[in-house]
């Protein structure tokens, strides 16, 4: 399976209405069956003797000795050469919501792991629609109320999308247990980097208006540590907040950390080439941010310094000359350090 | 008492190859150290009487690695051409026991006293070592076939035929059932049959894959099914039709099958010759479960609101639709139908929309709708019609139907 450089992380596009688990067995079926459509090696041989006439003639049989395939190592009796693959599945997403959706193969499960260490966030477009409540804040959903919508005007809405972004990056300060009247606080911020890096609330760093069209809006939201039926309860309170009603019609993820929709395999492109292709691309990409931010939080907070260790093997794990090189040079500083 | 075990064990290697029976004489007549080779056969004299729970164990290993008792040589040989050379593993079985008493009564009382039991650590010549076979025993029990495929003839020659062994292997039973099999004796009659049924020779293969335990069955009881269906006017080429796409058609008493038969013209109000015509088209109907069928059909006249002769008409056409699941069948015909908005009279033409999948509907749908062209009535230009939209493959969908390219319908895809 390293032979065939599946090892690593992936972004495939979730469609809405199928659930993650479905998506990763659907991927994992697609792949088990190109893996074993590929040539087996050779059976194993063993020696045998086989009764053959004699040269002589007549009735005598002599042994000669051949070597024959073992039966037990026939492809319908030892059955497909690979049964299960290790594909772990990143932030998930829920039955309705739709988008970028990561997935691990091989030793990308534990950089899964560190990727949800790094509390990244994660970019969603959300689509409502003003004059309605349901139960589930979905359009799905059972009605509860009706209401009207026509004093809303575009202004009004950005001035809720304002105050919640205030009342949001508060939370952020606080929950990133960080002192602000410190340097360690500017120079995280002059990188903007600052962000909770334990468990928090979800809370959410960005949100702006893309499309405003009575009833219809689209909101496009920054945020992290969310659930999908959070970014829908927060559209059900947008329009309470504006004296009317509205549910979420389409929450979709664009962005989960550092991949993006484009990063993401649609439905059609689910093959082994293709994941291939795209475990590749995304390395230098997802190591650099990993790098980025555990070097970061690490030289910063005293918290963090014990985590040197951690980092330089993280990166030997995704395995680039160079930055190998650079981590080991630091990773013996703080040994001598600590030392 | 440890000793004669420990010997009852080796002789066991020696005897599971059927070498043993062989070579005894021989080694008796060929004289190199006579004296040696008495006394081995004192210690064989020994086994029979002396430990009960190492025969008992013997005899346990002999029924269990059916056919492993055979000579290897003609178990392995590549060609399984030859009938001399496949002789019933069955009737080695018997024919070994018999001779060891006589042997052992011929020595009993000449060799007994004056030879003491050799031990394990005594030295023993070159020669004498390198007769000594010491393969691995079979396991008593196992979860796999693997280990007995290279010692059972019956066994190898399923394997030659197409089985898939890691296949049958996972079912309830069906591995200790082509354990017991004889391949001359109990497997070919029923091969023979199959193909008098007419079963294609590359069909064999995974035929007894999905139903190994057709093997197991009286020949008579499936000639009377067989005669059973061609009474009931079915054509030679349909009852093969119908019994290799059912494998376990076979398995069906024949008061059973008639049941069933009735049960779907009942059911359904089709006419002989259609009910005919449905269950060829699609046999499983009949050794599937009757429940989903009959749960399909309240779903479509209750829930999705067709008339009895609409059904009959999209049975016909699409007779998978009885035994897909009826979530999926509600889904789809909700987005169809109130999405969509194709009528039921439409949906009657095409029922093949309902056996594709709702999500690849939904897409193509959307695609249609984003470009404009989403126009389901005959009546009108531009008309696209159900089976074009679910049956054609992505390529083909794209360039001929909505007239976009590959790249723009992905692009679409992740907008959703």
């Amino acid at each position: 399976m390293a032979a065939a450089g599946l090892a690593g992380l992936f972004a495939v596009y979730k469609p809405a209405g199928v659930a993650w688990g479905r998506v990763r067995e659907a991927l994992e079926t697609r792949l088990l069956r190109e893996l074993n459509a590929a040539p087996e090696r050779a059976p194993r041989q063993r020696v045998r003797f086989l009764p053959s006439p004699a040269p002589g003639g007549g009735g005598a049989v002599e042994l000669v000795a051949a070597s024959v395939p073992v039966l037990a190592d026939h492809p319908l009796v030892r059955g497909p050469r690979f049964r299960k693959l290790k594909i772990g599945a990143g932030h998930r997403l829920d039955v309705k919501a739709s988008g970028v959706f990561v997935l691990g193969i091989g030793h990308g499960n534990k950089l899964l792991t560190d990727l949800y260490n790094c509390h990244l966030t994660k970019v969603y477009t959300v689509g409502g629609l003003f004059g309605k409540a349901t139960d589930d804040f979905s359009d799905t959903g059972n009605l509860i109320e009706k209401t009207t919508f026509d004093h809303i005007t575009r202004e009004k809405l950005e001035r809720i999308l304002a105050v919640i972004q205030g009342t949001n990056q508060k939370a952020l300060l606080t929950y990133s247990n960080i002192d602000m009247k410190t340097q360690e606080a500017y120079e995280l911020a002059v990188k903007g980097l600052i962000r909770p890096m334990g468990k928090s609330p979800p809370i959410i760093t960005a949100i702006r208006c893309l499309q405003f069209a009575l009833p219809e809006f689209q909101l496009e939201i920054h945020c992290l540590h969310e659930t999908q039926q959070y970014l829908r309860k927060v559209v059900h309170e947008i329009g309470l907040e504006l004296k009317s009603s509205a549910v979420c019609t389409q929450v979709r993820r664009t962005r989960d950390g550092v991949f993006t929709v484009d990063d993401a395999l649609p439905r059609t492109q689910w093959n082994l080439q293709s994941i291939q292709e795209a475990i590749r691309n995304c390395q230098l990409k997802v190591e650099t941010e990993l790098e980025k931010t555990l070097a970061a939080h690490e030289e910063n907070s005293p918290l963090h310094q014990l985590d040197g260790t951690q980092l330089s093997m993280l990166c030997r794990s995704v395995g680039e000359q160079h930055t190998r090189a650079a981590t080991c040079q630091r990773g013996d500083g703080q040994q001598k350090e600590r030392g | 008492m440890a000793v004669w075990a420990r010997h009852a064990a080796r002789w066991g290697c020696l005897l599971s190859t059927a070498r043993a029976a062989a070579e005894l004489p021989r080694r008796l007549r060929g004289g190199g150290c006579p004296a040696r080779a008495c006394r081995e056969l004192a210690r064989l004299a020994v086994l029979p009487a002396g430990k009960e729970a190492a025969l008992c164990g013997l005899q346990g290993y002999r029924q269990l690695s059916a056919g492993s008792c055979s000579p290897p040589d003609s178990a392995k040989d590549a060609a399984f051409s030859s009938p001399q050379s496949n002789l019933p593993s069955v009737q080695q079985e018997q024919a070994k026991p018999e001779i060891l008493p006589d042997l052992n009564a011929k020595i009993l009382d000449e060799a007994w006293d004056d030879i003491p039991p050799s031990s394990a650590l005594e030295v023993i010549s070159e020669e004498e070592a390198v007769q000594i076979i010491a393969e691995p025993l079979l396991p008593i029990q196992s979860t796999t076939l693997r280990d007995y495929v290279d010692h059972s003839e019956t066994l190898a020659k399923l394997v030659h035929l197409g089985v898939d062994l890691s296949q049958v292997e996972k079912r309830q039973k069906a591995g200790q059932l082509l354990l017991t099999l004889d391949f001359e004796k109990d497997v070919k009659k029923i091969l023979l049959f199959l193909k008098d049924v007419g079963v294609e020779d590359n069909q064999l293969g995974p035929f007894l894959t999905k139903n190994p335990y057709i093997l197991g069955e009286d020949l008579e009881d499936l000639e009377t099914r067989v005669a059973y269906l061609k009474s009931k006017k079915f054509g030679k080429s349909e009852i093969a039709q119908m019994v290799s796409r059912a494998p376990y058609l076979l398995l069906f008493s024949v008061e059973r099958l008639d049941n069933r038969l009735g049960f779907f013209k009942n059911e359904l109000g089709l006419s002989v010759k259609k009910t005919k015509d449905l269950v060829v088209r699609l046999p499983r109907l009949l050794t599937g479960k009757l429940e989903p069928v009959k749960e399909n059909l309240q779903v479509c006249q209750i829930e999705l609101g067709f008339q009895r002769n609409e059904i009959q008409q999209i049975v016909c056409k699409t007779p998978k639709i009885l035994t897909a699941s009826k979530k999926r069948l509600k889904q789809t015909f909700d987005y169809l139908h109130n999405i969509m908005g194709i009528p039921h009279h439409m949906l009657t033409r095409f029922p093949q929309v309902f056996n594709s999948k709702l999500l690849r509907i939904r897409e193509r749908h959307m695609f249609l709708a984003f470009l404009g062209r989403a126009q389901y009535d005959p009546a009108q230009p531009s008309y696209i019609s159900l089976d074009q939209l679910v049956s054609l493959p992505d390529e083909v969908f794209c360039t001929e139907i909505a007239k976009a390219s590959m790249q723009d319908f992905e692009n679409f895809l992740k907008t959703l």
